[in-house]
């Protein structure tokens, strides 16, 4: 057997840890995009399509993201993509998120005034300029906080990925733990990285918060 | 590409098996993870300095790092210190230690906003704190976040999806074993993942309603 260290322990894990924050990101960014859409879609399209995006947000957010992974892995291996641990985290953590983005967005839209939303009408704008020029911007600044908040969860969201498979901090520690026999120490480590992580962005997410005096 | 439902359905005893271990897991920890937070929230509202840090302390590690971790720290870390639990068990109390963290800030919350004038009206009629706390000051905040409380359930819920990691048999368990026996991978958690989303709408469903009609006497809210 190979002797770990505590600093041979804590170095694997911040190598993995890397895969932690690629991953969220990308489900960060991508979902953002995706979410954009979907927001689009929901203020702006058909009756049938606002209810479409709001029946694939209560799907996402009522299921587990780990069956959510699960579907993604051997979907997309059915339709004929090649499929590996990492594209299908990818994928199924930014469609995650683009769905509890989209939600919290579109909650920032609706809780804009109403008499903005009339103003801008009584000024004969088009929707798309109302939208544009009087609502987002107002929408964007109650959207912050809660969106740095959703990132947190999205964070600890990527530790399922290593049930399919994908190395990242989480499967790293589980490696780690059947190499060592240490999992006490292997998993504090773990958690503690993933707090490091985390607990500044809660932070800095809690101070926009209050900098911006929005509530919910 | 053929999709075979009946290959999984036809193992429906191994679903409703798992539903069962789903729903009890999720009662037993929504019932004692409420409690903790309660317990919580009542300490960092009114308790000595040092239990406030403390419960601070336990909450944010709680809230910033996965429950998958939280899991396996209980289950496969616990016992190099000498604790033992069952899959059961691990996952029961791994979901309590959650839940009671989200609740008690879910909880204190509503305390945060409950008006002056009620302690001082507590305070005047000589009810001691913790009277104040359980009669006066609890029940209407509870039904302020009534909403939030059930939508932290169904995600402890949901979460539990990963118990079967450690092999507790819950839902998505049960999903994992089928499918090892038929090969229908994808059928089986199409499935599974739509029993989840009825679960989730049937639990919410129904919380609301008990929320309204037994805890906060029907007629308000």
């Amino acid at each position: 057997m190979v002797e770990f260290s505590l600093w041979d322990i804590l170095r694997n894990l911040l190598l993995a840890a890397q895969w932690t924050v690629v991953l969220s990101l990308i489900a960060f960014i991508g979902g953002g995009l995706v979410g954009l859409a979907l927001l689009v879609a929901r203020t702006t399209a058909s009756r049938a399509m606002q209810q479409g995006v709001a029946g694939y947000v209560q799907v996402f957010q009522g299921t587990p993201l780990l069956m959510q992974l699960f579907l993604a892995y051997f979907g997309m291996a059915m339709v004929g993509f090649e499929t590996s641990a990492w594209t299908a985290a990818a994928v199924a953590l930014t469609l995650y998120s683009s769905a509890f983005l989209a939600e919290i967005w579109h909650g920032c839209i609706k809780a804009v005034p109403k008499g903005q939303w009339e103003a801008a009408q009584s000024l004969a704008l088009t929707l798309s300029e109302q939208l544009l020029h009087i609502v987002f911007p107002q929408a964007v600044r109650i959207a912050v906080a809660p969106t740095v908040g959703f990132l947190v969860q999205l964070v600890k969201g990527t530790a399922l990925a290593s049930v399919i498979g994908f190395v990242e901090l989480t499967k790293a520690g589980t490696m780690i733990t059947n190499a060592t026999f240490r999992p006490f120490v292997v998993y504090s480590c773990v958690a503690l990285i993933y707090f490091a992580l985390c607990y500044p962005i809660s932070l800095y997410a809690r101070s926009l918060e209050n900098r911006l005096h929005v509530h919910h | 590409m053929e999709l075979d439902f009946g290959a999984v359905l036809a193992h429906w005893p191994l679903l409703a098996k798992g539903v069962a271990w789903t729903l009890g897991l999720t009662a037993v920890s929504a019932l004692l993870g409420c409690i903790l937070g309660i317990a919580c929230a009542w300490v960092r509202s009114q308790g000595p300095g040092w239990s406030r840090a403390l419960v601070g302390t336990y909450v944010e590690l709680v809230r910033n790092t996965p429950f998958i971790v939280q899991l396996f720290f209980i289950f496969f870390g616990l016992p190099a210190a000498g604790v033992r639990l069952s899959p059961e068990w691990a996952s029961v109390i791994a979901m309590v230690v959650n839940l009671g963290a989200y609740s008690a800030e879910i909880v204190r919350a509503g305390i945060q906003s409950t008006p002056v004038g009620q302690f001082e009206a507590a305070a005047s009629l000589a009810l001691s704190r913790m009277q104040t706390f359980l009669w006066v000051v609890l029940p209407p905040s509870l039904q302020r976040v009534w909403p939030a409380l059930v939508s932290q359930i169904i995600i402890v819920m949901l979460g539990s999806a990963i118990c079967g990691q450690i092999s507790t048999e819950e839902l998505s368990f049960a999903a994992n074993l089928i499918q090892s026996r038929n090969f229908r991978a994808f059928e089986a958690f199409i499935v599974a993942t739509v029993i989840y989303l009825l679960l989730s709408i049937a639990t919410r469903t129904a919380l609301n309603w008990l929320g309204q009609r037994f805890l906060f006497g029907g007629r308000r809210g």
